[in-house]
């Protein structure tokens, strides 16, 4: 039903100096509802533009993808989008900032109060609805980020490394996080990461991507973010199911990077 | 009192805050080490060290503490300048400030004019060499008059007789000027002077014009004598003046002088006669010869030790004038710093920092008796309230064509010369606002004028360059169609723009209103153009996919997100303003704040100008803190995003 369907999708980039980028090579891929994909590949492979072509900021060169059997010609509030830094309004409060979606539905301001405090407690911060955001740390901001999204009930949520630029403690917390939401509100869910043991740990399916042109190298059906709603996320990378799977995209990525550098670095 | 109280007071505080100073640095931290920037936080107490020097640099400087400390002694030093005044030119005379004898120098000078003019005669190609040898026999003999001047042994017993005349005159005026009680006067004259005194009014004392209530440019340094010293010194001055006058009523010319230089003039008129038209530069040379003799002959030149008694008599009377000043030489040194009281002709004046440096005392009265509305500075307050009624308001901003689409005519008057209202008159009365309401007041004055052209300059900038601003930051076309148009007149100094303005748009609001637009629009325009471009991608990105409207991104995303950018800016423009509305002032108008300091300035109203200095940097400060606290208040996340 809520499928996002690509087809033979194309990105091909101009730089200035004339030469073409092959971004993407003919992708093809479903994902059906309620799935969480993460999607992992050395830097330059395609995964942001893929990111940014599915939430509809970029047009692809040819081939198409839809959401739910409707072409994605631009941004639109069914394909939710959590970023790197957050990208927070720091001139609104976290409430005003979770409340954005919302305020420019124009919806009653009284319901919307509501379901603020309501998303404000399921991503933990419950009572800092009038802090200003820059006052909050990487990982309640990323929350905010989390919660904004969210709000406004998408079909699909795309996250750009949303996780890259927070300690590992606050990281691991941020996971349990987000396979708590993909549990309770059974969302669709695309994630982009560097992180191999955070691709692992959180992709029911997983893509490794390849560079040059961007492509996907191999695809994995994991059965860790399952297991991770039941069990400590610290307890399967134990698990030497895990391990194993680990080294092997490693060694895999590790050989993609050879190739394109050359393996005297 | 107030100087005094003051000036006591900075005394102590700077004591006081020194001694706290080396408190605190006794009980502060071991590792505070030098160039830890720490180490220059706080500090208020040298704050106040350092106003307290500035404010008593300006206190001595204007020589407000002479005048705190003692309010007569510019007084009495105005009528020792009188003094010092009428002996200047018989001190002129002798080695006594000058290096030598005025006579000696005279010499000098005329034996070089005289070298000059034979040498151009001679070498001249003008003149045959027959006027030649008559011109040099005329230079011969001017020569000659000198010896006739310096021989002690032709100098006349009547001349003699009246130098020592003089000289005896200066010693009896410093016998009787050490006297206690020189010059004898009468109760009803010190009754007399007292009252002229008091009528004359202290040492820079402020007077409104009568009538135009305007303020008068008043006398600087009393002149009447309010002292027994001062009178002293004042009647000295007189009888000096009269010896002085004497001396150069006297002529050192004897017989043979007369008969010579007689016989000499004689001989150049007739040689003058003599010469055709076609010589006339003979004739010229021959006028300068006689112009040097005439020179020589109403010189006080003298035989070398012919004066030397007067000199010695005026170098004592020198000697019992200072000793008379007494404490006043050093009060005149220390509270006097550079410069001091001069007396030129029948006045006085200060010269020196005194004279450009108002005293604080003045400067703060000054500004309590501009700042009253019935005074005020050119027939306007500095700042006032008037009461103007609603209906003006009302005829300003409704435009009078609003009575002219109306159907119907404007009354015609009839036979017998009466008038009736119709509707249509009526509503004309409204829109030019012919009718009466209630009054409000309005406030007015030079430093209104001035803060309402820097305001809605500013505020017309705003309007027009944020929105404009912005839509260049986001769209090719517009960024590219107005750049050009913007980059010619913006690097132009906005004062170059101001005649071209001023004499198109006039010398009033409208002019100036329009330099400051043009000032704010291009700094607003860069501001806002760098605060939408400077966006980041992944906010617009999080508002698209949030559901957000173009609209909406630029009203609630691209807005905000450039407002410290668009806040700098206008904090920017103001200071620019502000600076070139003073300048836009000085050039022309008829109020504002920067139009006083110009008018001070043609009147030498050194008070005035420093009021008004005074004034602009005290409302320059005020628009910077104002919109310090909004840009703090409106976007304090600013720097932390």
């Amino acid at each position: 039903m809520s499928d996002l369907v690509s087809e033979n999708l194309n990105m091909i980039f101009k730089t200035p100096k004339g030469e073409t980028v092959h971004a993407l090579k003919d992708l093809n891929f479903t994902l059906k509802k309620g799935e969480l994909l993460t999607v992992l590949g050395p830097s330059g492979c395609g995964k942001t533009t893929l990111l940014n072509i599915t939430a509809g900021f970029i047009r692809p060169t040819s081939g198409v993808i839809t959401l739910n059997n409707k072409e994605i010609d631009g941004p639109g509030v069914e394909r939710g989008m959590v970023f790197q830094q957050g990208a927070l309004f720091e001139w609104l409060t976290v409430a005003e900032n979770v409340n954005f979606g919302l305020r420019m539905k124009k919806e009653d301001p009284i319901k919307t109060s509501k379901k603020v405090d309501e998303w404000l407690d399921i991503v933990g911060l419950k009572g800092f609805g009038n802090t200003p955001t820059y006052q909050l740390s990487g990982g309640m901001q990323q929350r905010v980020a989390l919660a904004r999204c969210l709000i406004n009930d998408p079909d699909l949520i795309l996250m750009d490394e949303p996780l890259g630029a927070l300690d590992a403690l606050t990281r691991e917390k941020m996971q349990s996080l987000v396979l708590k939401i993909w549990k309770e509100t059974g969302k669709t869910i695309i994630l982009i990461t560097h992180s191999v043991e955070e691709a692992l740990l959180l992709g029911e399916r997983l893509y490794v991507m390849a560079p040059r042109p961007g492509r996907i190298h191999k695809e994995y059906n994991l059965p860790f973010a399952s297991m991770g709603l039941k069990e400590d996320l610290r307890e399967i990378k134990k698990n030497k199911d895990f391990s194993a799977k680990r080294e092997e995209i490693l060694e895999m990525i590790w050989n993609m990077e050879e190739e394109i550098m050359g393996k005297d670095i | 009192m107030l100087t005094q109280i003051i000036t006591f007071l900075i005394f102590v505080a700077v004591i006081g805050c020194v001694l706290y100073g080396r408190k605190l640095i006794k009980t502060e931290k071991v590792d505070a080490v030098f160039g830890n920037p720490e180490r220059a936080l706080g500090g208020t107490h040298w704050v106040i060290v350092g106003s307290s020097f500035l404010l008593l640099v300006w206190l001595y400087y204007s020589w407000d503490i002479a005048k705190g400390f003692y309010p007569k002694s510019a007084n009495e030093l105005c009528q020792v300048a009188k003094v010092n005044d009428s002996l200047l030119g018989l001190k002129y005379q002798f080695p006594i400030e000058e290096r030598e004898f005025k006579s000696t120098s005279q010499i000098k000078k005329e034996n070089k004019n005289l070298n000059l003019i034979l040498n151009e005669i001679q070498n001249s190609q003008e003149i045959d060499n027959q006027q030649k040898t008559v011109l040099a026999g005329f230079i011969n003999k001017t020569n000659q008059l000198i010896p006739l001047l310096t021989n002690e042994d032709l100098i006349e017993n009547e001349t003699k007789q009246k130098i020592n005349n003089i000289t005896g005159r200066i010693n009896l005026l410093t016998e009787n000027f050490q006297k206690p009680d020189y010059p004898f006067e009468t109760e009803q004259e010190l009754n007399e002077r007292l009252k002229a005194v008091s009528e004359e009014g202290g040492w820079g004392i402020v007077k409104v014009q009568s009538g135009t209530g305007s303020i008068e440019n008043t006398m600087e340094v009393p002149l009447i004598p309010a002292t027994d010293r001062g009178l002293k010194f004042h009647a000295a001055a007189q009888e000096l003046n009269l010896i002085s006058d004497e001396f150069f009523k006297l002529r050192n010319h004897n017989p043979q002088f007369k008969t010579q230089i007689k016989q000499l003039k004689d001989d150049i008129k007739s040689y003058r006669k003599s010469l055709s038209d076609s010589e006339e530069v003979a004739s010229t040379y021959a006028k300068n010869i006689v112009k040097i003799a005439r020179r020589i002959e109403f010189a006080s030149i003298y035989p070398p030790d012919a004066l030397n008694k007067m000199q010695n008599a005026i170098i004592q009377f020198d000697n019992a004038q200072l000793k008379t000043q007494g404490g006043l030489r050093f009060i005149d040194i220390l509270l006097f710093p550079a410069g001091t009281i001069v007396a030129s002709g029948p006045s006085c004046s200060e010269q020196g920092s005194g004279r450009w440096l108002p005293k604080p005392s003045d400067t703060f009265n000054k500004f309590i008796l501009m700042s009253k509305p019935s005074v005020g500075y050119k027939d306007i307050p500095l700042l006032w309230i008037d009461m103007v009624d609603v209906s003006k308001m009302i005829g300003f901003i409704l435009p009078d064509w609003i009575a002219d689409i109306l159907p119907g005519e404007y009354p015609v008057h009839t036979k017998d010369g009466i008038v009736k209202e119709n509707f249509k008159g009526n509503v004309l009365k409204v829109v030019t606002g012919d009718f009466e309401l209630f009054k409000v007041p309005v406030p007015y004055g030079h430093i209104w004028d001035s803060f309402l052209r820097v305001f809605l300059g500013l505020v017309f900038g705003i309007i027009i360059g944020v929105p404009l601003g912005l839509f260049m930051g986001l769209n090719r076309f517009a960024k590219g169609f107005f750049d050009p148009l913007i980059e010619l007149y913006r690097p132009v100094p906005p004062l170059a723009w101001a005649p071209l303005i001023i004499s198109v748009l006039g010398i009033d609001n409208t002019g100036k209103v329009f330099l400051l637009f043009m000032v704010s629009l291009s700094i607003m325009i860069i501001s806002a153009r760098a605060g939408a471009s400077g966006t980041q991608l992944s906010k617009i990105h999080a508002a698209h996919s949030l559901g957000a409207s173009k609209k909406q991104i630029l009203r609630y995303v691209i807005f905000p997100n450039s407002l410290p950018e668009i806040l700098t800016g206008i904090r920017v423009a103001v200071g620019m303003c502000w600076g070139t509305l003073v300048a836009a002032e000085f050039l022309a108008g008829t109020t504002g704040i920067g139009f006083v300091e110009n008018v001070a300035k043609k009147y030498f109203q050194y008070e005035v100008i420093w009021i008004t200095i005074f004034i602009m940097g005290m409302l320059g400060l005020l628009f910077d803190i104002t919109l310090r606290k909004i840009i703090d208040k409106t976007i304090p996340w600013r720097g932390k995003g």
